[in-house]
């Protein structure tokens, strides 16, 4: 597979404290990656590590197949969960500076900021400070130089925080934009369900261990349990055939499990048989906020999640 | 380097464009110079209501001889002090003053009687008991029939003239150490000032780098070295430039003041009466000979030493005050705490310095002009009074070397503490982080 990112058995300890410990795991290219964990669990020494904040105590970083290297942070863009800009500062000579910083000229500073702000209808805010600007639109200044620099890589840790609705689907799009542009994304975050919308794969990280790690729908199906939901579209009274264990049953619905090797299509066909209207049949699957909380349990039996 | 020059601009462009240090930078020297002018003005004010004093002379020797001056005016009554008490309210006079008879020439206290309605000055005491002094003195040596010339023979200055024991060492006159320790005073406080201002204001900025969850953002384009490094030489430049603007302002508007007041200083100084008038031919050779040993002093070598100083102690110091900043955050009591050992070496400096000054080669001075937390500050206010090679040598390799090493050291402890949170910067702490590992 293409990764633009990949860890190999990254491994880093603080004053005795282990806070990655032997964590593998590739990005794909031009995906969007969920860096999924509870509080504590070693996300941010991950990331620090990918943005060359700190470096592993052993291990291996691979960005775009190179070993990281002090020429990489140019190419990643990083907005953390703590805000943080110059409050004084002015909205235009603040970007301009955070882009120079990360290795653009002069000239393409000038022309990526006059794309970015025009594309975020920002351009008349330039000479504000920061300090006057609102939360929100504080933030769109914080995407703008995550991205200014035209980075392969960019690392969004809890981007919809403080964001309204609008906003937030601007962002978005804009997320699905850089995707399709050829750009990776690592989006952090503790809210599943935007997980499930957004990503493509996936890595939890608990303890400082990756214990689950792929594609969001084969996670997702590895954990379901073989049940199906039917909703009837009047009342049924019915008893199913043995080989169908019954879940639940309400007077318009039925949620069944299906033995080992049991088919669908058979329960289907039954209830068909039965003359009974049917109004929605569905495969229940488990939701990431399910999964998270199935498998972190499992990991470390003492954690509330 | 570009990104430390990036670095280092925007910090130094941010605080002298900032309104607040625009106005600090030309108030200062103007509240500076006011508050002399106003010092001055106090001191030279004399009270501006003239008197007039009837004056009872009962030897008759004195008429005549008290001058009129300074809102003072004297005139010699015949008629006798009862009367004049009596009438005094319709006379016009504001006081009655009787000289006794002199008995003896050979006296050396008289006593004057001063009548007034109201309450007498202070001031106007002296100026009588100074002219009443000054016409006694004249009419003893003409009663005396004494010599003026060799009365004058009698008060004798005498000035050393240090002068060198090798055949053509290097001469030196009597106002070549009073230089020494004017120059070495102004250095030494400059380094002080320059210490604690910019120094803490380098940690104040890196407290609020840390409170804005900037350095997140920062560190993950520049190192941590290079941020605290562009901090320090920013706020370097912003000192330096402010010193500059302090040091062409203040002489600027003190001759300005000078020349539009037309008020003199070193005139309105306050003289005790018994302090001998200064001849203003004397005043203009001690004002040449200052100026020529002024020009003596090795500039060529004092000045760019005066740089070497300036950046290592402050590099030195500057660095420490950033590792306590990245360590403690938004909690001012806390930097104030960890700031005690970095702030009493400078005070124990600045008392080695007024020492020092005064005695170039005791050895406290030798002593405070190598160990490096002193030395920014002592050695330049010894280098005016021509300390031995060795010593300059020695005192800048170990103060360049111990700054190199201090900022390294806080380099360790800055790029741990900045990224760390909720945790409590301590010393022991500090040991522990110079030791992590990237």
């Amino acid at each position: 597979m293409d990764l633009i990112l990949d860890l190999q058995n990254v491994v880093k300890t603080y004053d005795k404290k282990i806070a990655v410990n032997d964590v593998s795991f590739g990005v794909p290219r031009a995906s969007i990656f969920g860096l999924l964990g509870p509080n504590g669990a070693g996300k941010t020494s991950l990331i620090r590590i990918i943005t060359t904040i700190t470096r592993a105590d052993s291990g291996k970083v691979f960005l775009d197949g190179q070993a990281l290297n002090s020429r990489h942070p140019e190419q990643i863009g990083y907005m953390p969960e703590e805000r943080g800009l110059y409050k004084k500062m002015k909205v235009g000579e603040q970007l301009t500076y955070l882009a120079r910083l990360k290795g653009l000229s002069a000239s393409d500073t000038k022309l990526a900021l006059k794309y970015w702000m025009e594309k975020f209808e920002v351009m008349d805010w330039w000479s504000k400070k920061i300090e006057e600007l609102s939360k929100g639109m504080q933030q769109k200044i914080q995407f703008i130089s995550t991205v200014l620099h035209n980075p392969k890589l960019i690392i969004l840790d809890e981007p919809f925080t403080g964001l309204d609705p609008i906003n937030t689907n601007l962002l978005k799009d804009e997320i699905a934009d850089l995707r399709a542009k050829g750009v990776s994304i690592i989006f952090s975050t503790h809210r599943m369900e935007q997980v499930e919308e957004i990503c493509d794969n996936i890595v939890l990280i608990d303890q400082g261990q990756n214990i689950l790690n792929g594609p969001v729908k084969t996670i997702r199906n590895s954990f379901k349990q073989n049940r199906f939901k039917v909703d009837f579209a009047e009342e049924w009274k019915g008893t199913l055939p043995p080989g169908f264990e019954v879940v639940d049953q309400q007077p318009d619905s039925l949620v069944v499990g299906l033995a080992e090797g049991g088919n669908s299509s058979a329960l289907l066909q039954y209830l068909l048989g039965q003359g009974v209207q049917i109004s929605a049949f569905n495969e229940i699957m488990p939701s990431l906020n399910e999964i998270f909380i199935q498998a972190v349990e499992k990991n470390h039996p003492q954690a509330k999640v | 380097m570009d990104k430390l020059f990036l670095i280092i601009k925007r910090e130094y462009l941010t605080r002298v464009t900032r309104p607040s240090f625009i106005i600090a930078t030309l108030v200062t020297p103007l509240a500076f110079v006011a508050f002399f002018v106003v010092a001055s003005l106090i001191f030279s004010y004399e009270s501006d209501d003239a008197k007039k004093i009837a004056v009872i002379d009962d030897s008759g020797i004195l008429n005549g001889a008290l001058k009129d001056e300074k809102g003072l005016y004297f005139k010699f009554e015949q008629k006798p002090l009862a009367q004049l008490r009596k009438n005094f309210k319709n006379s016009g006079y504001d006081a009655i003053l009787v000289l006794p008879k002199i008995d003896n020439l050979f006296s050396k206290d008289y006593q004057v009687f001063y009548y007034t309605s109201g309450q007498s000055t202070l001031e106007t005491e002296d100026h009588i008991e100074d002219r009443v002094s000054d016409a006694l003195r004249d009419y003893k040596i003409d009663a005396l029939k004494l010599e003026r010339k060799q009365l004058e023979a009698l008060n004798t200055s005498v000035d050393i003239e240090p002068e060198p024991i090798e055949e053509g060492g290097k001469d030196a006159t009597n106002l070549t150490s009073a230089i020494g320790v004017g120059i070495g005073f102004i250095m030494g406080f400059i380094m002080y000032m320059a210490v604690f201002i910019y120094g803490s204001m380098v940690m104040r900025s890196v407290m609020e780098e840390k409170t804005n969850r900037i350095v997140e953002v920062m560190v993950s384009s520049v190192k941590p070295f290079q941020m605290m490094m562009g901090k320090i030489i920013g706020v370097g430049a912003v000192g330096l430039t402010q010193v500059l603007i302090w040091a062409i302002l203040i002489p600027l508007l003190i001759t300005i003041a000078q020349v539009t007041m037309g008020f003199d200083p070193q005139q309105q100084m306050p003289m005790g009466p018994g302090a001998p008038a200064i001849n203003p031919d004397d005043t203009q050779a001690m004002a040449m000979a200052i100026m020529s040993e002024v020009g003596n002093i090795r500039w060529s070598l004092i000045l760019p030493l005066f740089i070497v100083y300036f950046l290592g102690g402050y590099f030195l110091y500057s660095s420490m005050f950033a590792a306590v900043g990245s360590a403690v955050g938004d909690d001012m009591g806390e930097a104030q705490t960890l700031t005690i050992p970095i702030v009493i070496p400078v005070i124990l400096a600045i008392y080695i310095m007024m020492k020092a000054v005064q005695a170039p080669t005791s050895s406290l001075a030798v002593f405070a002009s190598i160990f490096p937390l002193f030395s920014p500050i002592v050695m330049p206010s010894l280098l005016a009074s021509n300390p031995p090679a060795w010593q300059i040598i020695v005192s800048v390799l170990v103060l360049i070397g111990t700054s190199v090493f201090f900022v390294w050291l806080s380099g360790r402890i800055y790029r741990v503490g900045i990224l760390l949170y909720g945790k409590k910067g301590t010393f022991k702490e500090f040991a522990k982080w110079i030791f992590y590992t990237d």
